[in-house]
């Protein structure tokens, strides 16, 4: 008895706070533009975007209002896409996005007479790993891409046991899921797509969980999600490492972004000063991203 | 107030769906089969999620269906009030465990197992999320089909015993057919709670957008679709907009899984009637 009231308790608040967060998405378009409060050190920060960024995100503020006690940060997720549109309806001063922004998106902020501007926060680097036990440690980038099309399905194929491959992907709603397609999957012909057969998991953590307890599944996470427990398949000679993403030897790594609404001013030029600054590239190096050079 | 709200949502849906009927088309969405959403120009073909969420669905009700009408029985009718206590708050309890923990359970235990038993290259099967489902469903259908089994009245028992049946024999050929509309709307309400189930599905399926061939194939869900894909999509965009698309086909099949039950249910109650 006990137990269900409590249950009813919690869905209504998880309700109420779903309600809001739709109503917070919808919410007017005007007030766009309004960014940061001009005040030294001092202010609100409202930031919104990639699940990718979250963590580092959260750690940035939390570093910051340390520092600044005066100023009030606030770090949500939800996805690229959903940050980005916060930031065109005004609700946000930043997006975090692990995708660049796409043309439809900065045209709807330009159409407010909104600009965007991009600022480069970290760099995300790729590693594909296997199983320990499968034997497999180096691969092209062009054997990567014809695996992950589907025109190589068997591990004899390229080095390994007489053992299908099973493709374990992220979810194509992910900036990783793009990233890796644009640089591997469809590198040389930009109409390719993953084998349909290629699994699509939700997290990195699900990949590294599924390559643990499969030695003939292949699969591509952050580097930050790397375990004594998998294989780091080189690519093209190349190990995955913090050292070879930031130097740009690696071939696997992409850029993680923060969008505003014309150039930062104040608190918020500040914030982004730090985050690009010593202590804030610190964060990202132990949140498993890598700094920037 | 309850058609009103269902209304909105459909209108809701039907709005947001908009640019994706103009666009795309209805019947080009629903015939294709091949989802590449990201793509550019991004396929729409949501075959294989409509197929993939009646994939899971139906070995969710083959494992379901089995052991919460059983276990309703068992409680109902031979378990003695302190066991059938015990037994009522377990189930109600399994009720309470949130859907991501039953995922997590499946993603450590049922897809190392399934892969192993049957011999495949992978467990993220249709046939590991429909049994995480399955179970998932037990809660409802069990107490539903024991509420059913209760409201029979205790004359009929009676008078079945006197005619010299035996337990077992009075359990099905009296019981449990007096009580049968109530167990399939507690059948279809089970269904309704798996079709309509996301986290599991997203965690145990492998989510590969292929046209099911067999129960050892990866599939996509519609739900686990919707939740993967909404938090990244450009918001009034195409994608989003195929997104509600999908929404709606998944609001369409519920809608008609209950109106069709309640029909049946009416139908059955009339000839009880007479």
């Amino acid at each position: 008895m006990k137990v269900k009231r409590l249950l009813s308790i919690g869905l209504v608040a998880a309700l109420l706070v779903g309600a809001l967060a739709l109503t917070g998405c919808g919410a007017a378009e005007d007030g766009s533009g309004e960014a940061g409060d001009g005040s030294e050190l001092s202010g609100t920060i409202d930031i919104q975007g990639s699940d990718t960024l979250l963590n580092v995100a959260t750690a940035w503020s939390e570093g910051f209002m340390d520092a600044n006690p005066g100023v009030d940060i606030s770090v949500q997720g939800g996805g690229s896409g959903t940050g980005i549109a916060a930031l065109i309806n005004g609700t946000v001063d930043f997006a975090n996005a692990s995708r660049e922004i796409k043309d439809e998106e900065r045209e709807a902020l330009e159409a407010q007479g909104g600009t965007v501007v991009e600022h480069r926060v970290a760099i995300d680097g790729i590693a594909v790993i296997v199983n320990p036990a499968n034997g497999v440690a180096d691969l092209t980038l062009e054997q990567l891409g014809r695996i992950y099309r589907g025109e190589i399905t068997n591990w004899k194929d390229v080095g390994g046991a007489d053992a299908e491959i099973v493709l374990l992907s992220r979810d194509s709603s992910s900036g990783t899921y793009e990233y890796f397609k644009e640089a591997v999957v469809a590198a040389d012909d930009e109409n390719a797509e993953y084998a349909a057969s290629a699994k699509l998991l939700p997290s990195n953590q699900a990949i590294v969980e599924e390559v643990v307890g499969n030695e003939a599944a292949i699969g591509y996470v952050g580097l930050g999600y790397l375990s004594d427990d998998v294989q780091v398949v080189a690519i093209d000679g190349v190990e995955a490492s913090i050292e070879t993403a930031a130097d740009g030897s690696y071939p696997i790594s992409r850029y993680l972004y923060m969008y505003s609404d014309g150039e930062p001013e104040g608190v918020m030029a500040a914030y982004l000063e730090w985050i690009l600054g010593s202590e804030g590239q610190q964060l990202v190096a132990d949140e498993g991203f890598v700094p920037l050079p | 107030m309850a058609i009103v709200i269902l209304a909105a949502i459909a209108l809701f849906l039907v709005y947001n769906a908009g640019r994706a009927l103009t666009e795309v088309g209805l019947g080009t969405m629903l015939s294709g089969i091949q989802w590449y959403p990201t793509s550019d120009p991004g396929k729409f073909g949501m075959l294989p999620l409509v197929l993939g969420s009646l994939l899971v669905t139906g070995v969710a009700l083959a494992v379901g269906v089995p052991v919460g009408v059983g276990a309703a029985v068992f409680i109902s009718e031979f378990a003695g009030r302190r066991l059938k206590e015990v037994m009522k708050s377990v189930i109600e309890f399994m009720a309470a465990v949130p859907s991501v923990v039953y995922g997590l359970i499946g993603v450590a235990v049922l897809i190392p197992l399934v892969k192993d038993v049957f011999d495949l290259s992978s467990g993220l099967t249709a046939l590991a999320g429909g049994i995480v489902l399955g179970v998932m469903s037990v809660p409802t259908i069990v107490s539903i089909s024991e509420d059913a089994l209760h409201a029979v009245p205790d004359d009929l028992r009676h008078g079945s015993a006197a005619l010299g049946n035996t337990r077992w024999q009075t359990t099905f050929k009296v019981t449990l057919p007096s009580a049968s509309s109530g167990i399939f709307a507690a059948v279809m309400l089970g269904l309704g709670r798996a079709i309509g189930e996301t986290m599991a599905v997203l965690m145990l399926t492998g989510n590969a957008a292929v046209m099911p061939t067999s129960l050892f194939d990866s599939v996509r869900t519609m739900t686990g679709t919707i939740a993967a894909e909404m938090g990244e999509v450009v918001q009034g965009g195409l994608h989003y907009s195929v997104l509600f698309t999908v929404g709606l086909v998944l609001f369409a099949i519920t809608f008609g899984i209950n109106l069709a039950a309640d029909l049946v249910l009416e139908r059955q109650r009339k000839r009880w009637r007479r």
